[in-house]
């Protein structure tokens, strides 16, 4: 659906250059929700611009549903782009326009008949909730209302792909995630590509089928979010999920318990159905070693369950090398950290 | 009271020169805006422009504003009286005020609207430009609308400085207010004539400023 073929940004003049995004290659499947996070300043908010040419790349090749948008004249590009919606952190609605007026608005650039107009619009307020507020103005609204109009008026023109500039960024926490919800929807209801970029993994971790993870104008690691989430490789990837975790420090003080007899710590991770199951209790039951959580999380990564246990075995060391063997068998990751 | 007596007052007279004065604010203000307007887009628009030769554009249309903003007034008038003799045919009287008046608050007007303009949220216009908008779109959907409140402000300080300008033009001839003020007031110190007139030009601001003030609030929407 949209691939970036070696994609590079630059700013400034020659002799005092800012490289923004470097040879940058990335693939976005067809009706996928696909998240980009990064620290400020590392070239996310440029990339997802270079994706409808709102920054035109230094070198590189843009392809958006089969079309190189980067070798289209004027013309050609504002008729792709009216298939690519955005949002944006700051809604960024006219002012001088109702709720209602600021949804038509991309229909009114193709001069869509009154009548056909007026029946979309009413169906895309309704769609995010606003039917009460089409007379309103932007500033009588509260944030989340506005992202809503965002995303009405993003839809207005039947886009086949939607992005999302820190869409949520801006939101206080619940409002993020009814406005994530609602995102959610619009990708199962329309099939719709959505591209995302932020700086929160809960984001990512909420909705998002698969991540990039952007980092000095490269992608460091990419992958389905089960993948990159539970088993993070780039260290900026850890970092953004110890954040979202915030157990660096807790664990280590976990760590440091003394223990008589053998013992090891072990990180198991459960995914999907396994979640529920009852397979630790068991395991031990039929080894007998005992067992410490020293740290946990029972979650969703978009629909998918996991689990992420830190326990550690106490007990014979061949009964907890038995005890591992066995979760293995069963289908769960388990690594020995300790 | 203070020795002034009021009894004597022609009220025609009075009567036809504020007349005059509205007939050149409403002339003059009229050409002032169809001119400044699309010159104060040029120049928005000259700005941004991602082409050197159009920024290089911008600078002598800019550098042409200043010079007709920098002249005086009453330079202007005179300096002008060739070119308002081809355009009305006459360079005296109301008629003949109405162009060094255009060519006094046009550049003045194209200013204003610039910097009204630059006030519009780059963001907004970012979103037009993604929804597939052209250019004459963002100008007339996005940049005008969003910059109404103000174009008004624009407009009402564009009037106001009018006012005085047809008052310095009454020193050749223009007629209206200004011009009654300083024939009787100044050379025949008729002091009543003078008080009543300026009077009637503040009263006239006054107004104007008001009106403009009550419009730029009932469109401003942040």
């Amino acid at each position: 659906m949209i691939e970036l073929k070696q994609l590079t940004k630059q700013y400034g003049k020659a002799g005092s250059l800012t490289t923004a995004l470097s040879e940058l290659d990335l693939s976005i499947e067809k009706g996928e929700i696909f998240g980009v996070i990064g620290h400020s300043g590392a070239g996310k908010s440029t990339l997802i611009r270079c994706i409808n040419l709102l920054e035109r790349p230094t070198s590189g090749e843009v392809w958006v549903n089969g079309k190189n948008l980067t070798s289209l004249g004027k013309k050609q590009l504002q008729a792709e782009r009216r298939k690519i919606g955005m949002i944006f952190q700051h809604f960024n609605l006219l002012s001088s326009a109702t709720v209602y007026d600021n949804i038509a608005f991309p229909l009114r650039l193709i001069k869509t008949p009154r009548a056909e107009l007026e029946r979309k619009v009413s169906e895309l307020l309704a769609l995010v909730g606003l039917e009460a507020h089409r007379d309103k103005y932007p500033s009588q609204l509260s944030g989340g209302q506005k992202q809503r109009v965002g995303i009405a008026r993003a839809l207005a023109s039947d886009p086949e792909v939607l992005l999302c500039d820190e869409a949520t960024s801006a939101l206080d926490p619940q409002t993020t995630d009814s406005i994530l919800r609602l995102l959610l929807d619009i990708n199962k209801k329309f099939h719709l590509t959505i591209v995302l970029i932020t700086h929160e993994m809960h984001v990512i971790q909420s909705i998002c089928d698969r991540v990039a993870v952007i980092h000095q104008g490269g992608i460091v690691e990419q992958g389905p979010v089960t993948e990159v989430f539970l088993k993070p490789k780039h260290e900026v990837t850890q970092e953004f999920i110890r954040q979202e975790m915030d157990s660096g420090e807790a664990l280590r003080l976990a760590m440091q318990g003394q223990v008589n007899g053998p013992s090891r710590a072990v990180q198991i991770t459960f995914l999907g159905s396994k979640t529920y199951e009852s397979i630790l209790s068991h395991t031990v039951h039929e080894t007998g070693v005992n067992f410490a959580i020293l740290q946990g999380t029972i979650s969703t990564l978009k629909d998918t369950p996991y689990g992420q246990l830190i326990v550690r075995f106490e007990g014979e060391e061949r009964a907890i090398e038995d005890t591992i063997r066995k979760l293995l068998e069963q289908g769960l990751d388990v690594e020995v950290i300790h | 009271m203070f020795g002034l007596d009021f009894t004597q007052i022609d009220w025609k007279e009075i009567w036809t020169a504020t007349l005059d004065t509205l007939r050149m604010l409403g002339a003059s203000a009229l050409f002032s805006f169809i001119i400044g307007l699309p010159v104060g887009v040029l120049l928005y628009m000259a700005a941004r422009s991602t082409s050197g030769l159009v920024r290089f554009g911008y600078t002598i249309l800019s550098f042409i504003v200043n010079i007709l903003r920098s002249v005086p007034f009453i330079i202007l008038i005179v300096a002008m009286i060739p070119i308002t003799k081809s355009i009305v045919g006459v360079s005296y009287g109301v008629l003949g005020t109405i162009p060094p008046l255009v060519i006094g608050a046009a550049p003045f007007f194209a200013r204003l609207v610039e910097t009204a303009l630059n006030e519009v949220d780059k963001g907004v216009i970012e979103a037009a430009h993604a929804m597939g908008s052209s250019t004459s779109q963002i100008v007339w959907r996005v940049l005008l609308p969003e910059a109404r409140p103000g174009l008004l402000a624009g407009m009402t300080i564009t009037i106001v400085t009018l006012v005085s300008y047809t008052a310095m033009s009454g020193q050749v001839g223009g007629g209206g207010l200004g011009d009654l003020a300083i024939k009787y007031g100044y050379y025949r110190y008729e002091t009543e004539i003078m008080i009543l007139a300026v009077v009637l030009m503040i009263v006239l601001v006054q107004l104007l400023q008001m009106a403009g003030d009550r419009l730029v609030r009932h469109f401003t929407r942040k």
